[in-house]
C-alpha cells in the first residue's frame, strides 16, 4: 500500500520534471560556476546572464513572441563537469539547446570538437580558441567581439597612445606578467611579433597558478625597470599582482591589464594599490545604460532578481554576464528573422550568430546603445573586429580612460589564418565561405 | 542458502586455481559482464555512456593502478594524476609524430612511458616510507605538471597549449561516438582488472603484500625489496598511464596538464581509501562512489526542486552530503566498501540462518 503510494508520488514528481522542460520556448543552457576557485567571478556573470534573459521575457515577452527558458548547471570551472553539464543540457527544450557560453578557455576546449557533431554553436566572447575566429575552418565556434590576440594589439596601441605615438614605442621596455597556464601564454607570439614590428623590448614574467605568491616575480620586474607592465591574470592573481606591484614601487598608472584582470573583484581588495590601474574591457564602463535600468525595473523590482541588487550595472563581471545574454538574445532574434517565430534550434541560432549585424539602431532599440560597439559577423570572420575600451580605476569605480581602440587585424588575421589552416590540414577540413 | 559451495567439487588443478572458484560468483560475474557489454549499450543514451559510464570506468582503472601501489604494495603515492598525465602526453606525442601506429600500440606506449617515469619517481621508496614517500611522489605531481606546461615540445608547439586529441581508429573502425568509446574503454578496463586480480594472487602479488605488511621481514625471507617496490611502481604507473591516455582520448577529447592536477591525485587516493585498499572490486566501488554519487546528487537536486534552489546551493549541499557519506562509511567500515561487500557475501553464505 505504502509502496504503491510512493511509486505514484515519485512518478508524478518525475512527470512534473519532464513536462516542465518541454514548453515551447527557446532553451538557453547556462553553464555557470558558482563554486570552486573561480566561483566569485562566475557567480556575478551567471547572475547577469540570467537577469538579462528574465528581463527580455518580462519586457519584450521573449524573442519573437516566444519566451526564453534556461537551466543552470554547476561546472565548478572543471572541464569534466562542464562536459557532463553540456551532455545533460544539449537536448533539453523543444528544439534543443540554442547556444553554449562556457566562460572559460579550458572548458571551451573540452567541447570544441563535439559541437560540430551536436550542431550547437559555441560563443566564446573575449576568450576561447583564438584561431576559431576563422569561421571558414570553425563554423560552430564564435569568439565574438574580440579574441586574445586582437586584444593584445589594442593594448599595445593604447600603450603607444600613452607614450605619445606608436613611433615612441621604439626602445621602451614592456613587461608581460602572465598567469602560467595555456591562457596566460596565449599572447606570447603576438606580443613578440609586435615587439619586432614596433621596436620595443618585451620580457615575460610567468606567475605560477594560483598566483598568490608573486613577491619574487615583482622584484624581478622591478629589476627589469619596465616603462609599462601588461597584466594577464585571472582570479586571485590579479589583486595579488596589484598589491605586489605597489610594494615593488611600480606605479599603477603604468600597469595595463587584460579584460579578465579588469573587475571590482581585482581592484577593491588591492585597495590603494589599484588606483590609477588601467585595463581593457569589451564594453563601456558605467551603470547608466537603459539595459540596467530595465533589469532593475522588470526583474529586481518584481522580486525576481538572481543575485544581489548591488551588482546590477556596478559589477564588471555582472556586466559581462549581461553581455553574454545580449549576444544570445541577438543571435536568437536574428535566427527568428529567417526561420520564423518558433523555438530556435542550435543550427538555426548558428546561422543567426554568423549573420549578426548589431547596428546603432538595433542597439538603441534594445537599450544598449553606447554600451557595446557595433558588431558585424560574417562567415569567415567570427570575431566581428570590435574595438576595445580602456577604463581606469579611480578608487571607487571604473571611469573611461580612452575612446574605442580598434584592434590591428593586419597583424592578427594572418596569424589566425596560419594557425587555422594548420589545424585544417591536420584534421582534413575543407574551408567553407568562398 | 543460495551462496553455499556445497557440492562444488573441483576435478582439475586448473579448476581449483580459477579466479572465481565459487559457481555463484562466476554466474554473477557473467551476468555483470553481459550487462556491461550487451545490455547497457542498448538502454543507455549518449549522456549516460559519455558522461557517466566512461569517466567511471577510466577513473576506476586509475584507482586500480593506485590500489596496486598503495593497497597491495603499501607504498603511499600522491602522484597518480601525474602518471596519468605522462600516459596521456606520451600517447599523444607518439600518435602525432608517427600517425601510422595503431591506437592500441599508442595506448600501450603511453602506459610504458608512464611505467618508466613511475619507476624513476619510485626510487625514493627504497629509502623512505609512509608520509615521507607521499611527499616524494607529490614532487612527481608538481614536477610533471610544470614540465608539460613549460616545454612546448610536449604539446607539439601548439599556440594555445591545449591540444585536442586526434580521433581514434582501432582496427579500421573510427572511435568517435560515445558507444564505440565505451566498448574500447570497457574492454581495456575488464582485461586490466582480471590481469591485476591474477597478478595479486601470484608470486609478485604475494611479494607486494609481504612488503606492505612488514618490509624488513619480507627482506629477511628473501624478497628483493628493490625489484618488488619498483615493479609495484611500474605496474601501478602503467595502469595510471593507460587511464590517463584514455581520459584524454575517450573522456575529455583534449590533452592538457590541468586535467591531471593534484586534486585528481587526491580524488584517486580517496577512491581507493573508500573503496577498500588491496582489492580489485574496491577500486571499482570507490570510483563509483566518488564519480557517480556527486552526479546523482546533482541530478536529483535539479530534478526534485525544478530550479527552485540555486545551483550554487545544490552544489554546496552536494559537497556536504558527499562528505557526510565519506565520514559515515569510514566509521561504519574503515576497510572500505569492498570489505562491506565481502561481509555481505559472508552473511549471504549463511542466509537465512544467523550463524
Amino acid at each position: 500500500m505504502i509502496y504503491r503510494i510512493l511509486v505514484t508520488l515519485i512518478s508524478y514528481i518525475m512527470l512534473i520534471g519532464i513536462t516542465v522542460s518541454f514548453a515551447a520556448e527557446h532553451f538557453v543552457p547556462v553553464t555557470s560556476y558558482r563554486t570552486g576557485p573561480y566561483g566569485i567571478s562566475g557567480a556575478p556573470a551567471a547572475n547577469g546572464y540570467v537577469d538579462y534573459l528574465k528581463m527580455i521575457n518580462a519586457r519584450d515577452g521573449g524573442v519573437g513572441g516566444v519566451k526564453l527558458d534556461w537551466e543552470e548547471c554547476e561546472t565548478a570551472y572543471k572541464p569534466d563537469r562542464f562536459v557532463e553539464c553540456y551532455e545533460r543540457l544539449k537536448n533539453k527544450g523543444v528544439a534543443g539547446a540554442t547556444v553554449f557560453q562556457p566562460l572559460g578557455t579550458g572548458l571551451t576546449y573540452s567541447v570544441i570538437d563535439r559541437v560540430a557533431d551536436d550542431k550547437i554553436p559555441l560563443i566564446t566572447m573575449g576568450y576561447g580558441r583564438t584561431d576559431a575566429s576563422d569561421g571558414s575552418i570553425f563554423p560552430w565556434v564564435f569568439p565574438l567581439l574580440v579574441n586574445y590576440w586582437s586584444l593584445s594589439t589594442a593594448k599595445i596601441k593604447y600603450i603607444g597612445n600613452l607614450a605619445g605615438g606608436m613611433d615612441k614605442l621604439k626602445g621602451l621596455k614592456i613587461a608581460n606578467v602572465y598567469h602560467d597556464s595555456a591562457y596566460g601564454k596565449e599572447t606570447g607570439p603576438v606580443l613578440e611579433k609586435q615587439a619586432e614590428l614596433y621596436g620595443f623590448d618585451l620580457k615575460g614574467f610567468p606567475v605560477a597558478h594560483p598566483g598568490l605568491d608573486q613577491k619574487a616575480t615583482w622584484l624581478n620586474v622591478r629589476r627589469y625597470k619596465p616603462d609599462y607592465v601588461i597584466l594577464r591574470g585571472w582570479g586571485v592573481m590579479n589583486q595579488t599582482a596589484l598589491k605586489e606591484a605597489a610594494r615593488a614601487r611600480i606605479p599603477a598608472e603604468n600597469i595595463v591589464g587584460v579584460s579578465w584582470s579588469c573587475s571590482e573583484l581585482d581592484t577593491v581588495p588591492a585597495g590603494k594599490a589599484a588606483v590609477g590601474y588601467t585595463c581593457s574591457s569589451m564594453y563601456n564602463p558605467g551603470s547608466h545604460y537603459k539595459v540596467f535600468k530595465d533589469i532593475l525595473k522588470y526583474v529586481h523590482e518584481a522580486g525576481n532578481g538572481t543575485g544581489p541588487i548591488e551588482e546590477v550595472g556596478n559589477q564588471q563581471l555582472y556586466k559581462t554576464g549581461v553581455l553574454m545574454g545580449i549576444m544570445t538574445v541577438e543571435a536568437i532574434n536574428k535566427a527568428t528573422e529567417k526561420y520564423g517565430n518558433k523555438p530556435m534550434s542550435g543550427e538555426q541560432v548558428r546561422w543567426g550568430i554568423e549573420n549578426l549585424d548589431l547596428t546603432s539602431e538595433r542597439l538603441e532599440k534594445m537599450g544598449i546603445k553606447d554600451f557595446i560597439p557595433n558588431v558585424k559577423i560574417s562567415c569567415a570572420d567570427h570575431e566581428g573586429g570590435a574595438p576595445v575600451k580602456f577604463q581606469r580605476w579611480n578608487g571607487t569605480s571604473f571611469e573611461p580612460a580612452s575612446d574605442w581602440v580598434t584592434t590591428d587585424q593586419n597583424i592578427v588575421r594572418p596569424m589566425i589564418e596560419a594557425s587555422s589552416s594548420a589545424y585544417a590540414a591536420e584534421k582534413g577540413i575543407t574551408p567553407r565561405c568562398n | 542458502m543460495f551462496y553455499r559451495e556445497a557440492g562444488q567439487f573441483k576435478t582439475s588443478y586448473e579448476a581449483d586455481q580459477s579466479i572465481l572458484p565459487i559457481f555463484q560468483d562466476r554466474i554473477a560475474m557473467y551476468i555483470m559482464l553481459m550487462f556491461a557489454f550487451i545490455v547497457f549499450p542498448f538502454i543507455a543514451n549518449d549522456y549516460w555512456l559519455g558522461s557517466i559510464l566512461i569517466p567511471f570506468l577510466v577513473l576506476s582503472l586509475a584507482a586500480l593502478g593506485l590500489n596496486v601501489l598503495t593497497g597491495y604494495a603499501g607504498q603511499i603515492s600522491l602522484g597518480s594524476a601525474a602518471f596519468m598525465a605522462v600516459g596521456a602526453f606520451a600517447a599523444f606525442n607518439l600518435h602525432v609524430r608517427i600517425p601510422e601506429i595503431p591506437f592500441l600500440v599508442v595506448f600501450l606506449w603511453g602506459g610504458l612511458c608512464s611505467a618508466a617515469v613511475g619507476m624513476i619517481f619510485g626510487l625514493p621508496s627504497l629509502r623512505i616510507k609512509g608520509f615521507y614517500l607521499a611527499v616524494a611522489t607529490l614532487a612527481a605531481q608538481f614536477f610533471i605538471e610544470w614540465l608539460f606546461t613549460h616545454f612546448d615540445w610536449f604539446t607539439n608547439y601548439s599556440t594555445s597549449g591545449v591540444i585536442t586529441a586526434p580521433p581514434m581508429h582501432i582496427f579500421g573502425f573510427a572511435i568517435d561516438n560515445p558507444l564505440s568509446k565505451y566498448f574500447v574503454v570497457l574492454t581495456i578496463v575488464v582485461l586490466c582488472a582480471f590481469g591485476i586480480r591474477n597478478l595479486a594472487r601470484s608470486e609478485i602479488g604475494r611479494a607486494w603484500m609481504a612488503v606492505r605488511d612488514m618490509d624488513i621481514a619480507a627482506e629477511a625471507i628473501g624478497i628483493n625489496l628493490m625489484k618488488t617496490k619498483l615493479l609495484a611502481f611500474g605496474v601501478s604507473s602503467f595502469l595510471c598511464g593507460l587511464a590517463g591516455a584514455l581520459w584524454a582520448y575517450a573522456v575529455l577529447g583534449t590533452v592538457e596538464p590541468q586535467a591531471f592536477d593534484i586534486i585528481r591525485s587526491f580524488e584517486i587516493l580517496f577512491m581507493i581509501i573508500i573503496g577498500g585498499l588491496g582489492s580489485v572490486s574496491g577500486a571499482f566501488l570507490g570510483a563509483g562512489f566518488i564519480v557517480l554519487l556527486p552526479i546523482l546528487l546533482n541530478n536529483l537536486g535539479s530534478l526534485v526542486t525544478g530550479g527552485a534552489i540555486s545551483t550554487e546551493t545544490i552544489a554546496h549541499i552536494e559537497y556536504m552530503i558527499f562528505g557526510a557519506f565519506i565520514v559515515f562509511f569510514l566509521i561504519v567500515e574503515p576497510n572500505g566498501l569492498a570489505r562491506l561487500w565481502q561481509i555481505g557475501k559472508e552473511k549471504l553464505r549463511l542466509w537465512p540462518f544467523p550463524y
